[in-house]
């Protein structure tokens, strides 16, 4: 039955989706921390606009992704200055969801192909998508790693990190940003609708177990590996939706974390003591 | 008259489907208002939004077993709502997390459920039909359903509204006076449960927190009061619905393909126009 999983055309694929993973956990890291699971679930679902926008006019659907991507980053970001947060994002998620209904019904592409964009198609990467892949991903971790500082600091104490002159805005549109990126790398494999799963499950459940950020990082990105490594083995095995196995596995992170916070008998997750230092370093 | 009979194309009033659809949108709207106005007070849009997605869960599992979609929609609501409560922390942060996590699994579930219904039957478009919508599909046998579980909603509202007012707006008094602050929050959030299930019938599952939503905030931007906001809520709401099934029927012999314009894009796109607006003017309101 296995046969064919570890043959040419799939070697793009483990590719990719491990880069993937790897980056949503870093990236998920601060979604969790910041407790900004809304946008990272609202710029995945929005850029799927941006996928079948690309498969109306036949262009490369991870152009149409980032396009999408990045308009849902805007938007939330510098509407949501104005407006309260959650109603912007929401309403810049709808916006760009009620084009996408626009794009599918114009549209004469097969049901199937919008199946596989919206819960994913392990298949999805082409040799030609490995080179923007790896740039992206790249970018994305080096985004990371250079703002960590000042991201952290911001998320675990606004005011202290407005003292040192961090702006805010700036730093959210950096992070929604990062977020956009992953996005836009994950989309096509595991599903504009389950892209998030992956951003949230594994962190939350390194939050759970350890308070120290790098360890955090690290544990998250080991777990969302497991995680892209077992769903495409399964997907590829069943035949049944990638984004299937993505999403149960999330939830079985977070109980297995939440048991384990409890066994310790710690309440959730504590801001780290040595990040108190961290602006004074 | 020419420009009447273009927007009113012949035929709009007598066609069965679109009356039905103009009651269900009617209804929809009306439930939405007041529920959509605690919602953004609450600063509850994640939890609203997410209702929305896991119902998609239900309406596939509906298609699976051949039972009506509106059936599925409540059923899973209302489940999305127990099972976040359950997970779900008091404070902010641990809730949008457990949210998300809900969510995800529901998303996950109805990827596999729609994969089954297109592998076993010959449906094809059944994942689009359930995300995406379609309000000239609902049958005239479900409009008493759909007036049913409107009503009920309204009225858990309309039970609750006094505590619910004042715990949306000043939560440290409300808890300060007395334990039934629990029983308050989860009549709300039958009551979330159930319109976001009756908006996932008009306008689909995805798109539904756009009714919800997004006449709720425009109204809040203009009206002074709860009150004026939920009625100004439920005119928006009723306008932008009914303005996007004519759109719609309308544009029967639109380009591209002559097979219309989704209703759900009109309005999703009409009830932007009307946050926009709100947002404009009582931006310019405040500068007087």
């Amino acid at each position: 039955m296995l046969s064919g999983l570890f043959s040419g055309f799939m070697v793009g694929t483990w590719l990719e989706a491990s880069v993937m993973a790897l980056v949503a956990g870093a990236v998920g890291f601060f979604v969790v921390l910041r407790g900004s699971s809304f946008a990272a679930h609202a710029i995945p679902q929005g850029a799927f606009t941006g996928a079948a926008g690309a498969a109306l006019i036949g262009a490369n659907t991870l152009l149409g992704v980032g396009t999408f991507s990045l308009l849902g980053v805007v938007a939330i970001a510098r509407w949501g200055r104005r407006g309260q947060h959650d109603v912007v994002t929401a309403l810049s998620l709808v916006t760009l969801l009620g084009i996408g209904s626009l794009f599918l019904s114009m549209s004469t592409q097969y049901a199937e192909q919008t199946f596989s964009l919206l819960f994913g198609e392990p298949l999805a990467v082409s040799s030609s998508d490995l080179l923007p892949t790896a740039v992206l991903g790249a970018a994305c971790i080096t985004m990371v790693v250079v703002l960590f500082r000042p991201l952290m600091l911001s998320s675990v104490a606004p005011e202290l990190a407005a003292a040192r002159g961090i702006r805010p805005a700036r730093i959210e549109l950096f992070f929604l940003l990062s977020v956009g990126v992953a996005t836009t790398m994950a989309l096509p494999v595991v599903g504009a609708l389950l892209v998030f799963s992956l951003m949230i499950g594994p962190p939350a459940t390194a939050r759970f177990v350890t308070d120290r950020p790098a360890l955090a990082m690290a544990v998250s990105g080991a777990l969302g590996l497991i995680t892209v490594w077992v769903s495409i083995t399964a997907s590829f095995w069943s035949n049944w939706p990638i984004g299937f196995f993505v999403g149960t596995f999330a939830v079985v992170w977070y109980v297995i974390g939440r048991s384990l916070a409890r066994w310790r008998r710690k309440p959730g997750p504590v801001v780290p003591l040595e990040l108190a230092g961290a602006g004074s370093r | 008259m020419s420009i009447l009979h273009a927007i009113f194309q012949p035929g709009l009033f007598s066609n069965s489907s679109v009356q039905d659809a103009a009651v269900v949108g009617a209804v929809v709207a009306l439930v939405c208002a007041p529920v959509g106005v605690f919602t953004v007070v609450r600063g509850q849009s994640f939890a609203g939004h997410a209702f929305a997605d896991v119902t998609a869960t239900g309406g596939s599992a509906a298609f699976l077993l051949g039972v009506s979609p509106l059936f599925g929609f409540v059923v899973m609501a209302l489940a999305g709502a127990g099972a976040t409560e359950l997970l779900g922390a008091e404070r902010q942060r641990g809730r949008d997390l457990a949210t998300g996590v809900v969510l995800g699994a529901g998303l996950g579930l109805s990827a596999l459920l729609l994969y089954l219904t297109t592998t076993t039957q010959s449906t094809t478009g059944a994942a689009v039909t359930v995300l995406f919508g379609s309000i000239f599909a609902v049958s005239s046998s479900t409009l008493p359903m759909v007036i049913g579980f409107g009503a009920t909603a309204l009225f858990l509202v309309g039970l609750v509204y006094r505590p619910l007012l004042l715990s949306s707006i000043n939560p440290d008094l409300a808890s300060a006076q007395g334990p039934g602050l629990r029983v308050v929050g989860l009549v709300y959030m039958v009551s979330l449960a159930l319109s976001v299930a009756l908006s996932a019938l008009t306008i689909g599952a995805i798109l539904s927190t756009a009714l919800l939503i997004g006449p709720a905030a425009a109204a809040l931007r203009i009206a002074k009061s709860p009150g004026r906001a939920i009625a100004c809520a439920a005119v928006i709401g009723v306008a932008a619905t009914w303005a996007g099934i004519i759109l719609a029927y309308d544009s029967y012999n639109w380009p591209p393909a002559q097979q219309g314009w989704p209703v759900s894009f009109f309005v999703v796109s009409l009830v932007l126009a009307a946050y926009l607006l709100a947002q404009l003017t009582g931006r310019l309101a405040r500068r007087d």
